[in-house]
């Protein structure tokens, strides 16, 4: 328990640390990589609870994938670094609202665990073959699944629409069709013509 | 054993071992055989490395390396001295940070993620449940170097290279994770261990025949994770000069190079099991060899043998097909793989249901 | 028929196939490599390669400083000075030949009216220090000593060609 422990507040110290220079780093792209290593590091937070499904799929998708993305678009935009800590102490109302509002929120869920029964502040050791993939899967497909099947539809939509949206025919514009090219034989493009030849034969 | 350790210093080490706290026994034993694993792995590469330049040189009518050592078997060493010992460039005006820890951003995720893979029948360094999704997520991670390297470096053409491959390897990620549904509809685990298990019973057992398909489409989707030979436009020598890494010298292209043949070795290592049954045997099945014969019980060997098939494969490909231009690479990632990763899951499901293959 | 046939060999990768077994087949054909320092390929007695300066057999220079081969050379690689000698010829006093500006072209060899400079097929010679590309009058016609036999031969073997 006490390596538990000790693993936990070293994780969580990076964590805060990370998230910090999301925020206070000056170069985007060092901003970026803070936040992918803020997000293993909450991976490793929830790796400890033993909910080693949703630590990796938050590696695999954001990591892997998202922030992948943001890396590419932060990398091809030309940030002026010297300007970028300038604006922070424009909306200093709204942030210090929205800070206040999250930790309001934080407060009450620690306070409604801590009161609730059977809720240790230890970290849960799970019977042994427990399956954390196998109960989510088991949960989502049979009590959520038209909510999950909703999400599922509701993302199909937005890649469709980001699709169409993107997506612009210009007029004139020439596109290879390659299974055209690929199926292309000899006999479509050349045509063998038979002629008699033009020897002193023909003219006599 | 007993002949080669003296009585006193075996027992004086059992007394040490067992005054540790279990805690520290674990530790210890696990970064043993992390050490083991690593160490093996990084001493494959560089052989890899000399079996290419003599498979490819064998295509190509020549001899390959023949001069360092018998049979040319020092080059490996000799091109790693070479590289510890040159100087290591560091553009002006790149990120030094970044350009620093770059290539172990390659290396580390190719590394880690034997971890989880079952050697033998018996031994795997992490046998956890999420095995697959483990490898997914690592191979995931993997492209961050390529990415990092490319900007760091401050060059247009290793910015190229890096857009280019960071392009690629999120497109062919989608079809690898598609075609390991596959493999998990089949196995109904994802625990790597629990997916060769599966195959096991013989040749007609392994997941090759019944996903076949998705076999092909994970091979080829390897050999594009992997930025190799046809789908290597993140070096294209001919067109960006080498890519992503065309600033770096010395030790951190050692990294680098590290990095791409331990992937290529991991790669191959994850398709002889997830669709060639891993440590299982081909002979399994030959039942007239007699019970316990030692041809058909599962052992690292069939696994080695079947690592060093896929790795010639890659050697292969890169010997016979040039170079795909990059609009195909990812028509093919997005308008062939997916679909036909999709169509195949939905026959897999339609087998299950019908109670065929390996269902039944 | 031929769309059903080429949609079979699409899907099944066939020409992918053909393509490999091309090089599967070649891997197990024998290697055509020579092994360099040990073997070496065969050379024409008309191979181009380091310079000599050659001799009359009674050991007078064939040099008579026409500059012909400087005036030829198309790389601007040799320049001659001249001078009357002790015997009352006319001589070089300079003739050098910059290794580094020449294309071994061989028109000084074609130019020159008593086949003094001539291209031996000696190759595999390099410098360690610079200014070595410099090939004097001294180094050339020392050159021109040692292979006399190897350039003797060599002329004579092509010269029912010229």
């Amino acid at each position: 328990m006490l390596f538990h422990a000790i693993l936990f507040y070293v994780f969580a110290a990076v964590l805060v640390g990370a998230a910090l220079g999301v925020i206070f780093a000056r170069n985007p792209v060092h901003a970026v990589m803070f936040l992918v290593l803020a997000f293993f590091q909450s991976a490793m937070l929830w790796l400890l609870i033993e909910a080693e499904f949703l630590a990796i799929v938050l590696v695999l998708v954001y990591v892997g994938a998202v922030m992948v993305l943001f890396l590419f678009v932060v990398m091809m935009l030309d940030i002026n670094i010297e300007r970028g800590g300038q604006g922070y102490t424009r909306y200093w109302q709204l942030g210090l609202a929205i800070a206040g509002l999250m930790v309001f929120e934080l407060i009450q869920i620690i306070m409604a665990r801590g009161s609730a029964a059977g809720a240790g502040n230890d970290f849960s050791v799970l019977a042994e073959g427990y399956s954390n993939t196998k109960a989510l899967g088991a949960v989502l497909y049979t009590e959520h699944v038209y909510a999950f099947e909703i999400a599922a539809v509701i993302l199909l939509l937005a890649i469709i629409s980001a699709i169409t949206l993107t997506m612009r025919k210009r007029p004139g514009l020439k596109q290879q069709d390659i299974s055209a090219q690929v199926a292309v034989k000899a006999s479509d493009r050349i045509r063998i013509v038979k002629m008699a030849s033009e020897g002193k034969e023909t003219e006599s | 054993m007993k002949a080669l350790i003296p009585d006193f210093v075996l027992n004086a080490w059992l007394s040490v071992w067992g005054m540790l706290p279990p805690l520290m026994q674990y530790l210890v034993e696990t970064t043993f055989w992390i050490m083991v694993v690593m160490i093996t792995v990084i001493l494959s590469v560089a052989f890899t490395t000399y079996f290419e330049r003599k498979v490819i040189g064998a295509m190509q009518g020549r001899i390959g390396p023949n001069r360092v050592g018998p049979l040319g078997l020092g080059q490996p060493f000799a091109d790693v001295i070479k590289l510890l010992v040159k100087e290591v460039i560091v553009p002006t005006k790149s990120n030094r940070f970044l350009f620093i820890i770059a290539p172990l951003l390659t290396l580390i995720p190719a590394l880690a993620t034997w971890a989880v893979i079952p050697l033998t029948d018996t031994f795997v360094i992490a046998n956890i449940d999420a095995g697959l999704l483990y490898v997914l997520s690592l191979t995931s991670v993997g492209v961050y170097g390529v990415i990092l390297a490319g900007w760091a470096s401050n060059s247009k053409y290793a910015l190229l290279g890096a857009m280019r491959s960071a392009a690629q390897i999120v497109a062919y990620e989608i079809a690898m994770g598609f075609a390991l549904v596959g493999v998990l509809m089949a196995a109904g685990s994802l625990n790597l261990g629990v997916i060769t298990e599966a195959q096991s019973g013989g040749f007609l057992n392994w997941f090759l025949l019944p996903l076949l398909p998705l076999f092909f489409v994970y091979l080829i989707s390897g050999v594009a994770e992997t930025n190799r030979a046809p789908f290597d436009v993140a070096e294209g020598e001919s067109e960006i000069v080498a890519g992503f890494h065309v600033e770096y010298s010395g030790v951190a292209f050692a990294l680098f190079f590290l990095g791409e043949y331990a992937n290529i070795i991991l790669i191959s290592a994850l398709t002889s099991i997830f669709f060639l049954g891993g440590y299982n045997s081909f002979f399994e099945g030959w039942t007239f060899l007699g019970e316990g014969h030692f041809l058909r019980e599962p052992a690292l060997l069939w696994l080695i043998i079947k690592i060093c098939f896929f790795i010639f494969v890659f050697f292969w490909l890169r010997a016979t097909f040039p170079r795909y231009r990059y609009d195909q690479i990812m028509r093919l990632g997005w308008k062939v793989f997916i679909p036909v990763t999709i169509v195949w899951i939905v026959v897999e499901g339609v087998m299950s249901w019908m109670k065929v293959g390996p269902w039944a | 028929m031929s769309k059903l046939q080429s949609y079979i060999k699409t899907f099944t990768m066939w020409e992918l196939w053909q393509g490999l077994s091309v090089t599967l087949r070649n891997m197990f054909k024998p290697a055509v490599t020579v092994h360099y320092p040990e073997e070496k390929a065969p050379q024409s007695p008309r191979f181009r390669g380091l310079h000599a300066l050659r001799r009359y057999p009674n050991g007078e220079e064939r040099c008579i400083a026409c500059k012909l081969c400087e005036a030829v050379c198309p790389a601007l690689a040799i320049t001659i000075e001249s001078d009357v000698g002790d015997d009352g010829t006319r001589r070089t006093t300079l003739y050098d030949i910059d290794l580094f500006k020449c294309i071994y072209c061989g028109f000084c060899e074609e130019a020159c009216p008593v086949d003094a400079i001539v291209e031996t097929r000696i190759h595999e010679y390099h410098m360690e220090e610079p200014g070595e590309n410099i090939m004097t009058k001294d180094k050339l016609l020392a050159i021109g000593d040692k292979y006399d036999a190897m350039i003797s031969a060599d002329k004579a073997a092509d010269a029912k060609y010229r």
